[in-house]
């Protein structure tokens, strides 16, 4: 008899990827690690739009998971390229060493 | 192609000619930008100012012929059609503050007319955008551009910060807002969202609460991000001060009144039913944005950083007419964040022209003498300073007393009264730059003030007069 995945593991193992990521986005202090870990996020995003897409037998979750990877792919274009002047003017990529701005 | 595929009509082509007008403008300023010599780059200047005209008769001639286009995609109706306009005419305002400062910090080049126009182009589809994958991505071509445009002084130290921090923190908001779209999708099947209501409201197909309570959450945080709500504002007095001040104006101005658009479609259509759910969660979060933006305004030195702060202080005034969730709520908030755009891009206009090259000159007590040297300017700045209080008879008093009549009426007395609080507290710290511009000796801040350029000063004519007018004469927007 086949068995299939039920849903509610893709979403738990989607949530965790979520956490995993947001908690990279807060506690690294890279620049670049810190910009890996919001793809994680949109990554896990589009797993549960997947396993939604799938349950429902529905191809609109499908649809929107193949916009969210264009969209992160123009993030990725602008926000390395913001990346790369940051370098060439400060010559670190640790966003402590990136604040100069104080209240 | 599938056989129920229905190719889209004429009118339908109508209904997104703004957007049309704005991104094809915007890519023939791209083409053109390669084969016009450095000296008369501004003429691309002049075109992107043409493609805002243009997209603003476009906007109206769309909110003519109003209707759903391309299978229910888009809704272009009165609500969009206000906020199409309004988002057109910010652009057109920062479009008209950005050529002398360009100029001057030698700069002037055509990516950054493109951006303006590509970011526009988002906005109005964010604010016509009736399915959630529309909305989601408007607000992304909204707000890539804006990335690039907050970092455009790639040389400036201050500008690069400010484009990491909004990239990586705006980033960190989108993934949040498509967390809880994927929760909404699953709990309900659609990502329409008058679909999205009906589920919601039909109790025989109730999806789980803990699903929708989530997704409701996760998408407020994605919005709250976007319009600088407490506590989500960290990144704006930052990204503020660090991008150039046209640029500050701009994100000010268009990308948060089209998030409120969104906000205001996505919570009084599709989560009208869960009412009784978000209500006290949107009712803290606008009285910790008006706490936290005025009370860190009160402790700025830096002009931008100032402005940033009442900026986030004038979100939460448009959090209270959110809270209110009726009819005139919405009306109030319309018409406050068109006096908003205004008072914003006025106030930014004075800061570009006054902070000279490299902007050299933006603490508040550089202003000290303007009043003297500079009366007419000063007084507009005046005017705009006095409407940002809520002094009668501006706009911005009328605009308060109708986001509070509106809360009184839902019962959210306690809010009113510490909104009123507020605005009293908001008070002190722009007297203190009325009083600074009149009643300081000028020092050498005010050495070769060159006069100011024209354009600039339409800007700021057009933002002080609309101030005034709107004060006197309401009814011309509501």
């Amino acid at each position: 008899m086949p068995q299939t995945i039920p849903l509610s593991w893709y979403l738990v193992l989607s949530a965790v990827l979520f956490a995993l990521g947001a908690a990279g986005f807060v506690f690294r202090r890279n620049i670049i690690t810190m910009f890996m870990s919001i793809e994680l996020m949109l990554n896990a995003v589009n797993l549960t739009f997947i396993a939604f897409a799938y349950h429902l037998r529905q191809v609109d979750g499908q649809v929107f998971a193949f916009f969210v990877m264009v969209v992160a792919a123009a993030e990725a274009a602008v926000g390395l390229a913001i990346i790369l002047t940051v370098f060439k003017n400060r010559a670190t990529l640790q966003v402590d060493e990136i604040a100069s701005m104080k209240n | 192609m599938p056989a129920n595929f229905v190719p889209p009509s004429g009118v339908e082509y109508i209904r997104v000619l703004p957007e049309i007008i704005l991104a094809a403008v915007a890519t023939l300023i791209m083409v053109l930008e390669p084969l016009t010599p450095a000296p008369r780059k501004r003429a691309l200047g002049y075109l992107a100012l043409a493609g805002f005209a243009g997209a603003l008769a476009g906007a109206a001639a769309a909110g003519w012929r109003t209707g759903p286009a391309f299978s229910g995609m888009l809704e272009v109706d009165g609500f969009a059609t206000f906020f199409r306009l309004l988002v057109i005419l910010a652009g057109l305002l920062v479009t008209l503050v950005s050529f002398p400062y360009l100029r001057r910090e030698e700069a002037e080049s055509g990516e950054y007319y493109a951006l303006l126009l590509y970011s526009v182009a988002g906005q109005t589809i964010m604010v016509s955008a009736a399915d959630l994958i529309v909305l989601f991505i408007g607000l992304e071509i909204s707000s890539i551009a804006s990335y690039v445009l907050a970092g455009y002084m790639r040389r400036e130290k201050l500008a690069n910060e400010a484009a990491a921090k909004y990239f990586l923190l705006g980033s960190f908001a989108t993934a949040f807002l498509l967390y809880g779209i994927a929760l909404i999708y699953g709990a309900t099947g659609t990502t329409r969202l008058n679909g999205i209501a009906q589920v919601l409201s039909d109790p025989r197909m109730a999806p789980a609460g803990i699903l929708t309570g989530t997704a409701v959450a996760l998408m407020l945080v994605g919005f709250a991000f976007k319009i600088s709500a407490a506590p989500f504002q960290v990144w704006a007095p930052d990204v503020y001060q660090g991008a150039p001040s046209p640029v500050a104006a701009f994100l000010a101005a268009g990308p948060k009144a089209a998030a409120f658009a969104v906000l205001l479609r996505v919570f009084m259509t599709a989560f009208a039913p869960l009412t009784g759910r978000w209500l006290a969660i949107m009712w803290s979060l606008s009285l910790l944005t008006m706490i936290v933006g005025n009370f860190a305004a009160l402790l700025q030195t830096n002009i931008k950083r100032l402005l940033a702060y009442s900026s986030i202080a004038h979100a939460g005034y448009v959090l209270v007419a959110v809270t209110a969730h009726s009819e005139e709520g919405v009306q109030a908030a319309m018409f406050y964040l068109t006096v908003y755009v205004f008072m914003n891009i006025g106030a930014f206009a004075v800061v570009a022209y006054f902070s000279r090259k490299g902007e050299r000159y933006v603490e508040i007590e550089d202003l000290a003498g303007l009043g003297v040297r500079q009366p007419v300017l000063a007084a507009l700045f005046a005017v705009i300073l006095l409407s940002l209080i809520g002094v009668p008879p501006t706009a911005g008093f009328l605009g308060k007393f109708y986001i509070f009549q509106a809360a009184v009426k839902a019962d959210l007395l306690w809010l009113t009264v510490l909104g009123l609080l507020n605005s009293a507290v908001a008070a002190y710290y722009y007297l203190r730059l009325i009083v600074i511009m009149y009643m300081k000796e000028p020092g050498d801040s005010l050495l070769e003030l060159p006069g100011m350029a024209v354009s600039t000063r339409a800007a700021l004519w057009t933002s002080a007069a609309a101030v005034v007018v709107l004060g006197l004469f309401p009814a011309l927007i509501r």
